[in-house]
C-alpha cells in the first residue's frame, strides 16, 4: 500500500475535487492538521476564489516528512488525487497531472472494474460509495470525513488516529458521528493496484 | 513553550493579536482578509477577548475609528484587502503623521477591474508613500512574528507611527500550515503594555492634526520623514529582541545562497520560498544564483540592499505590481534608484509577474531567471518584462 513519494517521505501532493459545500476544503485541512500533529510538515489552501455552492472546487495538500514546505503554487503533478463527486470525472480533468504510479481515490457507486476500464492500469485505484455511506450515517451528503477515510486506507499517508482530535476540534458534538463515517469508510474501501 | 499548531494563517493572526492584549479593532470585512478579522470578532462576541470590536460600515470608517482608538492610548489592530485599503487610502496618511501607532495586517490583493479577490502587490504599492512602516512576509510563521513585533515598534515611544504587515492573499491568509503560537507569558515578557504618551483626555484637552500653514507645513513633514527613517534602529532592535525570546531572526534585507551568486534574483512576500526552491534547482545544476528577499519596503533599508548585491553581475528583480506608463514595478523601480550611483553594481532585469493570484511554479522562476540571464547579456527595448504573459 502507498506510492514511492509516501515510502521514502517526500514531498507527497494531494488534490482534493469537490463541489463548494461537500466539505473538500475541510478534508484538506483536517488531514493537513492531522500531518501536523504528528509532527509532519504539511500546507493545505482551497482553489482560490470567491466560494460558490455547488461549483466545482479543488482544495490541496502537501505533506512532508524531512522539512517545511516552501512551494506556493496550486499543485498540478499531484500523486494522489480525491474526488468526491462521481460527477466531476466527466466534467473536470481530474487527472490532470496525476504522476505515473499515484492514486486516484473516487467516491463512487460504480463496480472497480467499470472504473479501472475508464482509467487504466497506470494509477492505483480505490472506490467508496461515500455518499451512501454520508447519507446513511451523517444524514446528509457531505462526504469529507468519508473520503478521508478512503484515502487514510489507500494510502496511509497520516494515521486514522492522528485524525481524531482535527475531527473533535472541527465538528465539535458532531465528532463522533463523523469519526463512525470515517472508519467505516475506511473499511469498506475497495482498492486496485497500479500496473 | 511555544505550541505547534496547525492553523489557517489568518486565525493565527486573530489568535496572536488575542494575545497582544488589543483594546479597540475596528474592520470591514473583506476577500481574501475576511477571516483576519472574523476570528476576534467571534471571540470579541462570545466575551472571551476584552476588547472593543467596532463593525464600520467601511474601510474609511475602520481606518478613522482606529486614529480616534489609537489617539486615546488604546493599543488598535485592523485589517483590510485590496480596494480597502484604496478606500482607506487618505485616512492612511492621517494615521502616520499624526503618529498613531496602529497596527494593520494587508491581505495583499490585486487591484479591479477586472475585479479580483486574488493576490498580488498592488494594493500595498498604491499606499507606499503614505509614512507607514511596511513589512512583507513569506509565510505563516513569519506573520505571526511580524504582528507581534508590528505593536512592539509602532508603540515604541522613539517611532509612534503606524505599521502594516503584509501578507500575500490566499497564498498565506487561507494556508492552514504548521505555525508556533506564543505563550501568554512569552508575549508579555517581549510587548509592554501600550504607553501613549498624549493620549486624549478630556481632563487634559490637546489639539491634533491642526492647521499647518506654509511656515511650518514643511518642517512637519521632515520631521515626519526623519522619523520614519530613524525607525529602522527601533525595528532591528525589535527584531534582535524578538530572536532572543522566540529564537526566530529578522532582517530588512534575507538573503538565500547569496554568497558567491554572479546572478540574483529579488523577491517579496510568499513567492520567495516558492523562488528557493527554484535556486536549489539551479545550484544542482551549477549554477551560481542566488535569492534576495526584501522583507522591509518602508522604510527602504538602503544600506543593506546595495550591500546584499554589490557583488553580483546581474539582478533580476520580480514586482507583483505595476507601475503603469513608467519604469516598470515599484520595488525594481527602487532599487535601480538606490543603486543608480553606487560604483559597483549589478546590471538589472525587470519583470513584472504574479498578477492577480497567477502562480509562479518552480520551473517558472527558473524560467524567469534564465529569461533575465538572457536579457542581461542582449539588452532589451523594453523597461520591464510581463512574465508569462500572452499577447
Amino acid at each position: 500500500m502507498g506510492g514511492t513519494a509516501i515510502d521514502t517521505g517526500e514531498l507527497i501532493s494531494i488534490r482534493w475535487h469537490g463541489r463548494g459545500g461537500q466539505g473538500a476544503v475541510t478534508s484538506a485541512a483536517l488531514v493537513a492538521q492531522a500531518a501536523i500533529n504528528e509532527g509532519k510538515f504539511a500546507q493545505a489552501f482551497p482553489s482560490f476564489g470567491p466560494e460558490r455552492r455547488g461549483a466545482p472546487v479543488q482544495a490541496f495538500v502537501r505533506i512532508s516528512n524531512k522539512e517545511p514546505i516552501r512551494i506556493r503554487a496550486e499543485i498540478t503533478e499531484p500523486d494522489i488525487v480525491v474526488v468526491f463527486d462521481p460527477r466531476l470525472l466527466h466534467i473536470a480533468k481530474v487527472t490532470s497531472g496525476l504522476k505515473e504510479g499515484g492514486t486516484l481515490v473516487i467516491n463512487t457507486r460504480r463496480p472497480l472494474e467499470d472504473i479501472e476500464a475508464e482509467f487504466g492500469a497506470n494509477w492505483q485505484l480505490a472506490i467508496i460509495d461515500a455518499t451512501t455511506i454520508a447519507r446513511e450515517l451523517l444524514g446528509v451528503n457531505i462526504v469529507n470525513t468519508t473520503m478521508i477515510g478512503a484515502l487514510v486506507r489507500v494510502t496511509g499517508v497520516v494515521k486514522l488516529e492522528s485524525l481524531l482530535e482535527p475531527l473533535k476540534e472541527r465538528f465539535g458534538h458532531l465528532a463522533e458521528k463523523n469519526i463512525n463515517t470515517m472508519k467505516r469508510a475506511y473499511e469498506e474501501t475497495l482498492v486496485k493496484e497500479s500496473g | 513553550m511555544a505550541k505547534r499548531v496547525g492553523i489557517e494563517v489568518s486565525v493565527a493572526i486573530g489568535e496572536v493579536v488575542t494575545m497582544t492584549n488589543t483594546d479597540v479593532i475596528a474592520a470591514y470585512p473583506i476577500t481574501p482578509q475576511t477571516h483576519i478579522v472574523e476570528h476576534p470578532a467571534k471571540l470579541a462576541a462570545d466575551g472571551e477577548l476584552d476588547a472593543e470590536y467596532i463593525p464600520v460600515e467601511s474601510e474609511h470608517s475602520a481606518m478613522s475609528a482606529c486614529l480616534g482608538a489609537a489617539a486615546a492610548g488604546a493599543r488598535t489592530f485592523t485589517a483590510t484587502a485590496g480596494q480597502g485599503l484604496e478606500l482607506m487610502h487618505e485616512v492612511l496618511y492621517i494615521a502616520s503623521s499624526m503618529q498613531l501607532p496602529v497596527v494593520m495586517a494587508v491581505a495583499n490583493r490585486a487591484l479591479s477591474a477586472p475585479l479580483s479577490v486574488w493576490g498580488d502587490h498592488s494594493d500595498a504599492m498604491a499606499v507606499r508613500d503614505t509614512g507607514w512602516i511596511q513589512i512583507f512576509t513569506e509565510n505563516g510563521q513569519e506573520v505571526v512574528d511580524n504582528i507581534l513585533c508590528a505593536f512592539r515598534i509602532a508603540e515604541d515611544r522613539g517611532v509612534l507611527l503606524p505599521v502594516m504587515v503584509n501578507l500575500d492573499g490566499f497564498h498565506l491568509s487561507h494556508v492552514i500550515e504548521p505555525i508556533l503560537l506564543p505563550e501568554q507569558s512569552e508575549v508579555d515578557a517581549f510587548l509592554p503594555p501600550n504607553d501613549y504618551p498624549l493620549p486624549l483626555d478630556p481632563a487634559k484637552p490637546v489639539t491634533m492634526g491642526d492647521f499647518g500653514p506654509p511656515f511650518i507645513y514643511t518642517e512637519v513633514k521632515w520631521a515626519q520623514e526623519v522619523n520614519l527613517r530613524k525607525s529602522m534602529e527601533t525595528i532591528l532592535k525589535c527584531w534582535g529582541e524578538f530572536d532572543r525570546i522566540f529564537k526566530r531572526c529578522y532582517h530588512p534585507v534575507e538573503c538565500y545562497r547569496s554568497e558567491d551568486a554572479e546572478v540574483l534574483l529579488l523577491t517579496m512576500g510568499s513567492f520567495s520560498e516558492t523562488a528557493m526552491t527554484a535556486i536549489d534547482r539551479m545550484r544542482g545544476e551549477g549554477k551560481n544564483i542566488g535569492l534576495i528577499r526584501l522583507r522591509l519596503w518602508r522604510p527602504f533599508p538602503f544600506d543593506e540592499i546595495r550591500n546584499a548585491v554589490k557583488d553580483a553581475e546581474v539582478l533580476i528583480v520580480l514586482d507583483r505590481a505595476l507601475s503603469f506608463g513608467g519604469p516598470g514595478g515599484p520595488v525594481s523601480s527602487e532599487i535601480r534608484s538606490a543603486l543608480y550611483n553606487e560604483d559597483r553594481r549589478p546590471k538589472i532585469v525587470s519583470f513584472v509577474g504574479g498578477l492577480g493570484g497567477r502562480d509562479i511554479t518552480v520551473s517558472g522562476f527558473q524560467e524567469m531567471i534564465n529569461r533575465g540571464i538572457e536579457i542581461s547579456k542582449t539588452g532589451s527595448k523594453h523597461e520591464f518584462e510581463i512574465f508569462g504573459v500572452r499577447e
